[in-house]
């Protein structure tokens, strides 16, 4: 994303946005939790690739009803334990604000280990429900697509592919060393331009839906963009 | 683009077909080696059959091999099958001992194959004791599971485990079926070929000759079961949720088609049992089919108004994605990698017992409006998910990151 390209007639001072496509393959670490202190235990050992997983894979997975929660730790909570408190604070975690994924371990063994002072009680769930600690590698494909304008950008975005939809809009929270996604560092190096756009996809909440909806909701902002 | 890749990329689109393009590059060096016990019968041949096409069609020099074995070899790998599903199996020792020494006569037969091969993919437990037979091997060696391994007999999987623990990388169709092995576990959901005989679109005239063919009436509601004869397929509680819900549509038809395996010698047995559980009734139709019919289980899937799978074991069940793919509803045991495919009032109903089965299927058979809902969704779904593409490009990226010792991420640039 370096230099000044002369694309027709326009000389267009920023680089363009080079579209990657992204799958991530799965891999068993055989760590299994049955109740809440084998999950905190686990956590606090478990590669931090797991973590990201359990917070983001299952965004690339097909998906009929809307996420009730926003990652896997919560919804083995609410769902395999029972335990709709822990569920609601572990649902409240958001992994994009912190620096990096040991701070985010650190911050669901806090909550877990605050829960567990809570109750006297220890939950198990069934065996064929435990928490199946997953992580993953990541595939990123390289694709002819470079956009040099964000307008040449709208009509495209509509149509692309799941995948590089979660490797520019959420994988790049990761890589970004100010954690935002690749639209809007893209879009900050046009200056002051397309702030109103930068705006309308910070308001994105990428945690809630599938990939389809997201890339509609990108779609249409940035083709409201004036 | 070879003719081949252009009709997937028309099924799939060609950013997928790109993506198998640009993993397949890193790898045009290398022989790949495919071994498994049986080339005809099961979804594991059915999916070399067009994996191993494909992966040559990508540049990779790959081969499919099969072990082979006498009648006791067979019965002591259908016990281990039955003993990592969970069943307490007792194997002789003597099975045992042939069980290796027909693997060492394979490991002779096959030695200069796989000694140079730099990558194998071992297929079930059959022919696992390949690799500690070959001291000399060169290449990395990969144990694909395609069983229900969750709750395994212990001493079966512990006699196994002992093959198994040397391999660079096993693969498993769920995270519930990983097992403590010293080697990373990939969880890779097999797949089925959308351009198949078992799933190409077939015309309606084909559909009314199968059926006609064996007495099925059109007119009248079908259910449908496809698997081998095996006892952890419940076809019997396939016939007594069938009569159950007869009860309340006595119009009901149902059609259990079967075919055998090669390496499956319990076929027979099962196949009688459930004969005799079907007795006299006309709408009962128990189909033995050779392997190969493909098309006639096609034909049979478009023409059932409501598929069952109702297995108490599953290490996927490749029937519930054809099915699936022909946008009709299934009714799948609560278990294994049905729980992958089968989502409850989306794509059909997970069930745990005949009564549970009989309750969906009248649900199902009243609903019109459910089935033609679920009919839009499956097919979409399994586009998304469990077509041979998305399966290969999961195989290619294993391979990629076991040559080159990939960390957590494969940049392709």
């Amino acid at each position: 994303m370096d230099g000044v390209l002369n694309m027709g007639h326009a000389m267009l001072e920023s680089a363009p946005l080079v579209i990657k496509d992204f799958a991530l393959l799965a891999i068993a670490t055989g760590k299994r939790a049955q109740n809440l202190r084998e999950l905190r235990d686990q956590l606090l050992a478990i590669h931090a690739d797991s973590i990201y997983y359990h917070f983001w894979g299952g965004l690339l997975h097909s998906r009929f009803e809307e996420r009730e929660y926003n990652n896997d730790f919560a919804a083995w909570a609410r769902r395999a334990l029972h335990d709709k408190v822990l569920a609601e604070r572990l649902s409240m975690v958001d992994a994009s604000v912190h620096g990096d994924l040991e701070e985010l371990r650190e911050e669901l063994v806090e909550i877990i280990e605050q829960r567990l002072d809570e109750r006297e009680v220890l939950a198990w769930t069934q065996p064929d429900r435990q928490f199946e600690f997953i992580r993953s590698q990541a595939v990123v494909f390289r694709t002819e697509q470079r956009f040099y304008t964000p307008a040449e950008l709208a009509g495209f975005i509509g149509q692309m592919p799941l995948g590089s939809i979660f490797y520019h809009f959420i994988d790049a929270r990761r890589r970004n060393p100010n954690h935002l996604d690749d639209f809007r560092v893209w879009l900050a190096s046009f200056g002051e331009r397309y702030t109103g756009l930068k705006s309308r996809l910070a308001e994105i909440d990428p945690y809630f839906t599938s990939l389809t909806d997201l890339r509609t909701r990108l779609a249409e902002a940035f083709s409201a963009n004036p | 683009m070879t003719d081949l890749l252009k009709s997937y990329a028309t099924v799939v689109g060609p950013a997928v077909i790109e993506q198998l393009r640009q993993l397949a590059l890193l790898l045009q060096h290398l022989r790949v080696v495919h071994v498994n016990s049986t080339r005809l019968g099961g979804g594991v041949a059915e999916i070399l059959e067009k994996l191993v096409p494909l992966m040559r069609e990508l540049g990779i020099d790959t081969r499919w091999e099969i072990i082979t074995g006498n009648p006791e070899f067979y019965h002591c790998t259908k016990a281990f099958h039955n003993g990592l599903q969970g069943k307490a199996v007792e194997i002789p020792t003597e099975w045992l001992a042939n069980f290796e020494a027909i693997n060492a006569v394979n490991a002779e037969r096959l030695r200069p194959v796989l000694e140079e091969a730099d990558i194998v993919f071992i297929h079930d437990p059959q022919p696992a004791p390949l690799l500690r037979l070959l001291p000399k091997r060169q290449g990395r060696w990969i144990w694909r599971c395609h069983i229900d391994i969750n709750r395994p007999h212990r001493p079966i999987w512990r006699y196994l485990r002992n093959f198994v623990k040397d391999y660079d990388a096993s693969i498993f169709s769920l995270a519930a079926f990983a097992q403590p092995l010293p080697h990373p576990q990939y969880l890779i959901p097999p797949s089925i070929d959308p351009l198949s005989e078992k799933n190409v679109d077939l015309s309606e005239a084909e559909i009314a000759e199968v059926c006609r063919e064996f007495g099925i009436d059109r007119e009248r509601p079908v259910i449908l079961q496809v698997s081998r004869f095996d006892r952890f397929k419940d076809p019997v509680g396939v016939i007594q949720a069938y009569r159950l819900a007869k009860a309340y549509l006595p119009s009901l038809q149902l059609v259990l088609a079967g075919g055998s395996a090669s390496d499956d010698p319990e076929g027979e047995a099962v196949l009688a049992e459930v004969r005799q559980a079907a007795g006299n009734d006309p709408d009962a139709h128990i189909l033995l089919l050779p392997p190969d019919a493909h098309r006639t289980i096609n034909a049979l899937q478009r023409a059932a108004d409501v598929v069952l799978q109702k297995s108490l074991r599953e290490g996927f069940g490749l029937t519930v994605t054809e099915a699936l793919w022909k946008g009709k509803p299934v009714i799948g045991g609560d278990t294994g990698g049905i729980r992958l495919q089968v989502i409850d009032h989306h794509t059909g109903f997970l069930v745990n017992t005949p009564e549970g089965a009989a309750l969906r299927i009248r649900y199902l058979l009243h609903h019109s409006e459910k089935r033609r809902e679920m009919n839009l969704k499956s097919r979409e779904f399994v586009r998304e998910n469990f077509l041979i593409t998305r399966h290969l490009r999961e195989y290619l990226a294993l391979m990629v990151s076991l040559m080159y010792q990939a960390e957590d991420r494969i940049e392709l640039v």
